[in-house]
């Protein structure tokens, strides 16, 4: 294993793969859950937060 | 229209953001100007006056340098900056380091276009200018990187909104594909000649290395940072989801870094690395779509605005001219396609309709939504704003079904074949089949020209109206007392 990661023709494989997983766990972490997501869906209101009319809910539905 | 009273230009550092707004549509107007003039040159050969001053080749890069660097760099200065601020609910960190990104960035394209007259070029494309230049780049984008982070870390609000991330993105980026790709060694200390430190394919893979995270960070994250602001706020609703948008910024930003290569196919680089560039531009496809469909359906509910509001219109035609553009670029991607599209004016069209179509027409958006809040006032002329919206829509719809077209015509004359297995059309054909459709793109460009300057002349008097406004407010509060 430690002869495989000391190649340099390696270093591609492991980026993608270290890439790849840490997307995986993004999407997982964004989408795992519902409590969650609420809580990261309220941040869409942050551009109305300096208006005069920031108190106003304007999420859709 | 009469100015009233508003916190907003109080609390926070405008001043910059108005100075580089003001600079975005000088150099729309310039940069603009010069990329109808270089068409026509292609169209009316006669333009180039047998001059070396005149010629193509030197203006080219005045006109890339101008639009890209002087309107979209301009562009997106004043956004960051005023977003950034927006979001956080803090003033701009640094406000001395802020003017200097103002006044280094301008002297940056002033005399990147100077020494593309004069004749020096790197030959790099996007990447012209030569050492000098690059040094005063990498000042002023580190001063640019303290000014951002600084107002990010003083922030007000706990989190940091996601048109931020992609603002981020490109400031980061941008720094480490300038540096690498510009690695030169100067021929002299008192010369502005240099050569690479790469050599061959090297050489050419830095560069479309570099080439095309200019497009995907400078002119699609920066966009799409100022497109998640600026299309929730005008619609008066938030973003649709804001978790697409999360998922759409980690996407873009693994993805893009791989992709560079496809503008490399069938040369001498290792096949594998055209593969694999254009294996990851395919499923680049699937966030772009994502981001769009998510800024499309931000105005879900609200479609009536699309009718009553032509800023809207501009933002939301954006959005599907990014649409477009994403989806052609991956196919352009594959080898086959590139094949016949590589070399071929189908490119510039496919550029164009990226670079008029989306990044030019979100930017247009945002400043109008922008400008009358940075001088507490409404715009001139909504009519005004209609009108330029037109022009530039049939603009550049002109423009790229021309370089459709003659893309695709003189891809296919390249490679025609007689019964013989000798070429079919010698290249001069191919140049004289051409013809109409240069025309037809430099008369789509004057198009998008006519209205970048009804824009210019929009704002010009948005801004006179506020001054006159506020120049009046003293002298009828000394006369009611």
């Amino acid at each position: 294993m430690l002869h495989w990661l000391a190649q340099a023709e390696n270093a591609k494989p492991l980026g993608l793969l270290i890439f790849f997983i840490t997307f995986c766990a993004i999407v997982l972490w964004v989408y795992g859950s519902k409590k969650r997501g609420e809580r990261l869906e309220e941040h869409k209101n942050i551009p109305f937060l300096d208006d005069e009319d920031a108190s106003k809910d304007k999420s859709h539905g | 229209m009469a100015a009233t009273s508003n916190p907003a230009t109080e609390q926070y550092n405008f001043d910059i953001v108005r100075k580089f707004a003001i600079m975005t549509l000088f150099w729309g107007v310039v940069g603009m100007f010069v990329g109808v003039y270089i068409a026509s040159e292609l169209a009316w050969p006669f333009l180039n006056f047998d001059s070396p001053y005149f010629s193509f080749g030197r203006f080219r890069p005045v006109h890339t340098g101008g639009v890209i660097f002087g309107f979209g760099g301009s562009a997106l200065f004043a956004t960051s900056y005023y977003v950034v601020q927006r979001t956080c609910q803090t003033r701009l960190f640094a406000p001395g380091l802020a003017t200097f990104t103002f006044w280094g960035w301008q002297a940056v394209i002033v005399l990147a276009a100077l020494s593309y007259v004069m004749g020096y070029s790197q030959g790099k494309e996007y990447a012209e200018m030569e050492w000098p230049i690059d040094l005063l780049i990498e000042v002023v984008w580190v001063a640019y990187l303290i000014v951002f982070v600084g107002t990010l870390m003083n922030r007000k609000q706990p989190h940091i909104y996601v048109a931020n991330w992609f603002y981020l993105s490109f400031i980061l980026a941008t720094a480490l594909l300038h540096t690498f790709n510009n690695i030169a060694i100067p021929v002299g200390l008192f010369t502005l000649k240099s050569y690479s430190l790469f050599a061959g394919p090297q050489d050419a893979m830095t560069q479309w290395w570099y080439g095309h995270n200019a497009v995907g960070f400078f002119l699609t994250a920066a966009f799409l940072g100022m497109m998640y602001y600026f299309v929730p706020k005008h619609a008066g609703r938030p973003v649709y989801s804001y978790r697409l948008s999360i998922v759409h910024f980690w996407a873009l930003s693994f993805m893009y870094m791989w992709v560079g290569t496809h503008h490399l196919h069938w040369t001498a680089i290792p096949d594998w690395t055209s593969t694999l560039a254009a294996t990851f531009s395919i499923m680049l496809l699937l966030p772009s779509w994502g981001g769009m469909i998510n800024g499309i359906m931000t105005l879900s509910g609200a479609w009536d605005k699309l009718r009553t509001d032509p800023v809207m219109r501009f933002m939301i035609v954006a959005l599907s001219f990014y649409g477009m553009s994403t989806f052609e670029g991956p196919l352009m991607s594959l080898k086959d396609v590139n094949a016949l599209s590589h070399y071929t004016d189908w490119t510039v069209g496919h550029v164009h309709s990226g670079a008029l179509g989306w990044v030019a027409m979100i930017s247009f958006g945002s400043l109008y939504h922008m400008i009358p809040r940075l001088w507490n006032t409404q715009l001139y002329s909504e009519r005004l704003v209609n009108a330029h919206f037109w022009l530039a829509t049939i603009g550049v719809l002109l423009y790229i079904t021309a370089m459709w077209i003659s893309g695709i015509m003189q891809g296919l004359m390249w490679r025609a074949f007689d019964d013989f297995g000798n070429l079919q059309y010698s290249f001069v054909e191919s140049v004289a089949a051409m013809h109409p459709f240069y025309a037809m793109r430099a008369i789509g460009g004057m198009f998008f020209l006519t209205g970048m300057i009804i824009m210019a002349y929009n704002c010009f008097m948005t801004i006179r109206q506020a001054q006159r406004a506020e120049q009046a407010a003293p002298a009828v509060a000394v006369a009611s007392a």
